[in-house]
Order: C-alpha cells, then sequence, then structure tokens
C-alpha cells in the first residue's frame, strides 16, 4: 500500500543528509511536503531545483539545508529570495553551499540521471564564467568532430518529490499544464513521493493513457494532499496566490518575521489541513480569489481493439 | 497621430515592439518584454508565436502573465511541452529568431550578468543567476535587450559573464566558439536605444527618446560611447499602441509604469 500520510512519508524517504528534489517549475511545487520536512527539522540536506522558489527559502530560513543545486534564484516575477541571499551572502542562520548551472544545464543533469548516464552534453556556457565557478561543468571534445561541447554531470537525487493533480494508489500519476522537469526528476531519483490533489481510480488513469506522467513502478509513496501545492498552483484546480509571493518579499527581508512566521505557519501547525483552515481563517473567500475556472479538452477516442 | 502623454516604460515597450516586425517566434520573459511580445502581436507581427521557458509554445495569455509559469500561458496554447522538449528541441535545436533578456550589468559588446555583483565566492549582491539565459544568448538568433538606462548596469567591465555577448568585439567571436546565434541587436532603455556595429560589435547609440541629449545618455554610460552616422529621435508611442498597452496588455498599469 503507497497510499500514506505526508508525515510518514517525509519520515520514511527523507532522511537526514539526503538529496532532495521537489521540483515544478513555478506550478506544482509541493509546500505541503516542504512544511513537513521543515516541521521534523530535517537536516544537512542538499536541495535541488532549477528554481529554488519560495519553498526552497523557507527551507533554508528553517536550517534544513547544507546545499543548494539550482538555476536560477528569484522569486519569480517579484523579486529576489532573501533568506537563500542571506545564508550565501552572509551565512545566516549558516553557510548555504552552492552549486550552481543553467536551466538547460540542470535539464540535462535530470536526463542523465534517469536514463542512467554519466553526462549530458549541451551547447551552452561558451563565453560564459559559470564553467568556471562551477568546475562540475566541463567541456569536451565532440568525438565525431564538431569541436567542443559542454557536458553536465548526471544528478540522482535519494528522493524526488512530485505533486500533480491526480493519481491512483499505485502511484500512477497524471498531470497537465507546465510538465517542467516531473518526469525526469522522478525517473532520476532512488525514491519517489507523489503528492496528489486528487486521488483516482485506475480506471480513470487508463481511460487516458498518454496523460500519465509517471508510472507506479517507479514511485515508493502516494500522499493524497488537496491544495498541498499553496501558494503555487496546480493548473486546472487553484491559481498562483500571487499576494503570497509578494508579501514573501516583504516577511523574508528579516531573519526575525521569517522565525516568526514558521512558528506561526509551519512549527505551530499538526499538518497541512490545519495550514489550510488557518488560511480560510484568515481569508474565507481565498479559494474563490484563487479559482481556476473551467476549461475542458475535448476527448479523444482511444479506440477499442479486440 | 502621436500622444505626448506617455511614461517612458510604455516607449520602451513600443519601441520592443516594433523590433519584433516580421518575426515569427519569439522567447518572452515576464514584465515589459511579455507587454512588447503581445503588443507586437497585435500590430507588427501578427503570426508572432510567444515561447516560454517554462515549456509553451503559441502562448495566448488572456491575462498578463504574473510569471513565466503562469497558468493563463498554458491555457489556449497551442503546445505545451517538457522543459527538456524546450530546451533541446525549440532552443538548441535553432527554432527561436527573437528573444528578450534583461541584466544587472550590460557592457559594450553586449555581454551580460545577472549572476553577481562583487566575486562569485564572495558575493556583495547575489542576483538570481542564468536560468535559460545562458541559452537563450547562445541559441536565439536574434538577441533584444530592455533595461534602464544606468551607469551600475552600463559597466565598462562585468562581475562574472552570464549570458555571452559579442564577447570580445572580434567579428568572429561567437562562431569561433561554436556559438551559433547572432547575440545582441537592440538595446532599448528608458533614454535611449542601441544597436551594435557590424564591424566593431560595439554598443552605439541608434536613437535618443525625444527630449533626451546626447549627453545625458553618456553620462549613464561607463565607456565613451560612438552613434550611428544617422542618429534619430525615438518615434514615441502611436495612440492605438497605448490603447492597446492600457485598456488590453496592462489595464493595471504594473508594468507600463502607470499605477
Amino acid at each position: 500500500m503507497k497510499l500514506t500520510s505526508m508525515k510518514d512519508a517525509v519520515s520514511r524517504y527523507v532522511p537526514d543528509g539526503a538529496v532532495v528534489a521537489i521540483e515544478g517549475f513555478t506550478a506544482f511545487i509541493c509546500f505541503s511536503a516542504a512544511h513537513e520536512i521543515i516541521r521534523q527539522k530535517k537536516r544537512d540536506l542538499t536541495l535541488c531545483r532549477m528554481t529554488p522558489d519560495l519553498i526552497y527559502d523557507q527551507m533554508v530560513a528553517a536550517g534544513c539545508a547544507q546545499k543548494l543545486v539550482f538555476s536560477y534564484m528569484g522569486n519569480p516575477g517579484v523579486g529576489s529570495l532573501h533568506c537563500i541571499r542571506r545564508a550565501v551572502e552572509k551565512g545566516i542562520p549558516q553557510p548555504l553551499e552552492i552549486e550552481e548551472y543553467s536551466h538547460f544545464g540542470m535539464v540535462g543533469r535530470y536526463l542523465a540521471g534517469a536514463a542512467k548516464l554519466p553526462f549530458y552534453p549541451l551547447r551552452s556556457y561558451y563565453g560564459a564564467d559559470l564553467a568556471q565557478a562551477n568546475p562540475r561543468i566541463k567541456f569536451i571534445q565532440d568525438p565525431y568532430g564538431s569541436g567542443q561541447i559542454a557536458v553536465v554531470p548526471a544528478l540522482n537525487p535519494d528522493v524526488a518529490i512530485i505533486h500533480a493533480q491526480r493519481a491512483d494508489e499505485q502511484g500512477n500519476t497524471q498531470l497537465w499544464g507546465l510538465v517542467g522537469m516531473q518526469k525526469e526528476a522522478a525517473f532520476s531519483a532512488r525514491h519517489v513521493i507523489v503528492v496528489a490533489e486528487e486521488i483516482v481510480g485506475e480506471d480513470v488513469i487508463r481511460s487516458d493513457p498518454n496523460r500519465t506522467l509517471i508510472p507506479h513502478m517507479v514511485v515508493d509513496a502516494v500522499v493524497h494532499q488537496p491544495k498541498g501545492a499553496h501558494p503555487s498552483y496546480a493548473q486546472g484546480y487553484y491559481d498562483r496566490d500571487n499576494q503570497f509571493y509578494l508579501a514573501w518579499d516583504t516577511v523574508s527581508r528579516e531573519e526575525q518575521q521569517v522565525e516568526a512566521w514558521l512558528e506561526e505557519w509551519v512549527y505551530g501547525l499538526e499538518d497541512w489541513a490545519a495550514y489550510l483552515a488557518k488560511l480560510e481563517a484568515q481569508e474565507p473567500g481565498i479559494w474563490e480569489r484563487l479559482a481556476a475556472g473551467e476549461a475542458y479538452s475535448q476527448p479523444v477516442n482511444y479506440g477499442v481493439y479486440r | 497621430m502621436v500622444m505626448n502623454d506617455y511614461t517612458s516604460s510604455e516607449l520602451m515597450i513600443a519601441a520592443s515592439a516594433r523590433a519584433l516586425q516580421g518575426e515569427r517566434v519569439v522567447f518572452v520573459g515576464v514584465g515589459m518584454p511579455n507587454i512588447a511580445c503581445n503588443l507586437a502581436r497585435r500590430t507588427v507581427a501578427p503570426d508572432l508565436e510567444l515561447v516560454y521557458e517554462s515549456g509553451v509554445f503559441g502562448a495566448r495569455p488572456a491575462r498578463l502573465p504574473l510569471s513565466i509559469g503562469d497558468p493563463t500561458l498554458v491555457s489556449g496554447a497551442t503546445s505545451v511541452c517538457s522543459m527538456a522538449d524546450l530546451f533541446m528541441n525549440y532552443l538548441q535545436g535553432g527554432r527561436i529568431e527573437a528573444a528578450f533578456l534583461g541584466a544587472a550589468q550590460i557592457d559594450r559588446f553586449g555581454n551580460l550578468n545577472s549572476t553577481v555583483i562583487g566575486e562569485y565566492a564572495h558575493p556583495k549582491v547575489r542576483l538570481p543567476g542564468s536560468g535559460g539565459a545562458c541559452e537563450i544568448a547562445i541559441h536565439a538568433k536574434k538577441v533584444f535587450l530592455i533595461t534602464p538606462l544606468s551607469k551600475r548596469t552600463f559597466v565598462e567591465k562585468l562581475d562574472f559573464v552570464t549570458s555571452p555577448g559579442h564577447l570580445d568585439g572580434r567579428p568572429d567571436g561567437r562562431s569561433r566558439l561554436g556559438i551559433p546565434g547572432g547575440g545582441p541587436q537592440l538595446v532599448v532603455t528608458n533614454k535611449a536605444n542601441f544597436v551594435f556595429d557590424q564591424e566593431s560589435k560595439e554598443m552605439v547609440l541608434s536613437s535618443l527618446h525625444p527630449g533626451v541629449t546626447f549627453e545625458e545618455v553618456q553620462a549613464e554610460v561607463s565607456w565613451p560611447l560612438k552613434s550611428v552616422s544617422a542618429l534619430e529621435e525615438t518615434v514615441p508611442p502611436t495612440t492605438e499602441e497605448l490603447r492597446l498597452m492600457r485598456e488590453e496588455l496592462d489595464p493595471d498599469g504594473i508594468y507600463t509604469g502607470r499605477k
């Protein structure tokens, strides 16, 4: 039985010191998993994500991370990630080692990791300084004679956490909208936790196999967590809470404010249900404000072949 | 007809949109580039396909996207793909004609820094880093830069090269390194626009915005500035461009500076 609670999934698959990838490019960012990791006071994690976003800003502020592997550290559409900047620039609350790539570099690392290749070749980093700043980015000679090509090493996280619209109890996961690096991150990882807005029957999955991004065989745990990506979003379920992203820009500027926020919204709460209840008490109309509306795709015919 | 009541952001957006005349595939960023690309699609480039690095081709955003991963980019798009597809097949595959970039520092050859101010290991200011910028700068056939003019931005020497422009100015510098894209072609600022000289690859002044003098521009640029021989005045936004920006593309004035 893979269906389990967030508490159990994190406790079992996110040990101290683990290499963790909670992916999702602006969309499907699994804050409910991050809050549980913070609440369980996990330490010395290596956090991998193309865009660390607020989720890793919070985890770094909470002291969970010793290293960050990334390609763009900004608050998307807003500005800086102040907690990560404090850690990098001033060592607060503790120094944070960084390993930096470009987006394509991170994409290539997951691709190589998923395919069990040692590295991934890409046409990038020419005339730029990143390969000097990060010695793990190297140039090799194309054996077929086209000249120098950049390579990045495979990334194989200990655990990937993937948020999606729906999955069945076995972990067959369907996702639509910005699929980002979700599939490659899942296949590259030793363990996978899927967090789904809805748990559906296997028949729903089998009715639309092209939409299945991640098959059950790579999934270790399935967590049913509606609205589990707030303040990020799940396409067709709820919108990004941009007000939160703007508010975090203010909160995150001061270390004490962040500590108070973590106390109020993470440590002081039992679980994500309590977080949602607190959110709804603070703003009763929140889900109307973040409603996705309806725009259904046209059904397709897979046919019956017997 | 031209209105004289407009913000410098509106002028920058209009100038950027016009640069997309005839283009078919543009890599879009958030903020001003997003409005410029949507404006271009309604004016000078009706066939323009908007590509976002989040994995969207042919976006038709129904509202102003607040990030490059906004769900409004997905609904109604031609195609949504993985980021592996986006970077491998669309960008590295040479399908992107034009792209917009910004940066904290730009040098005279259009090389860009969006990584650190100060030393990399001990930064004074840690900036977001490359994201897709390094690959966009390498693979897009043309790169357009939008940024406010400031001496802090237009520097003699970058603290870090995040994205290659015309490197050290040698005309074959990019091709010698195996860089397929054409590099920066245009810089749009709040005071003037710049192009890159065919021979020297140096950024040169091409048009001054109405009411701005050469000296005012030079004061915000760290190197001795040259001009094209036929220096022009930037054409201000037209009534129709302003109407589209104010009524349809950014009704709240978030990026057009009217808020």
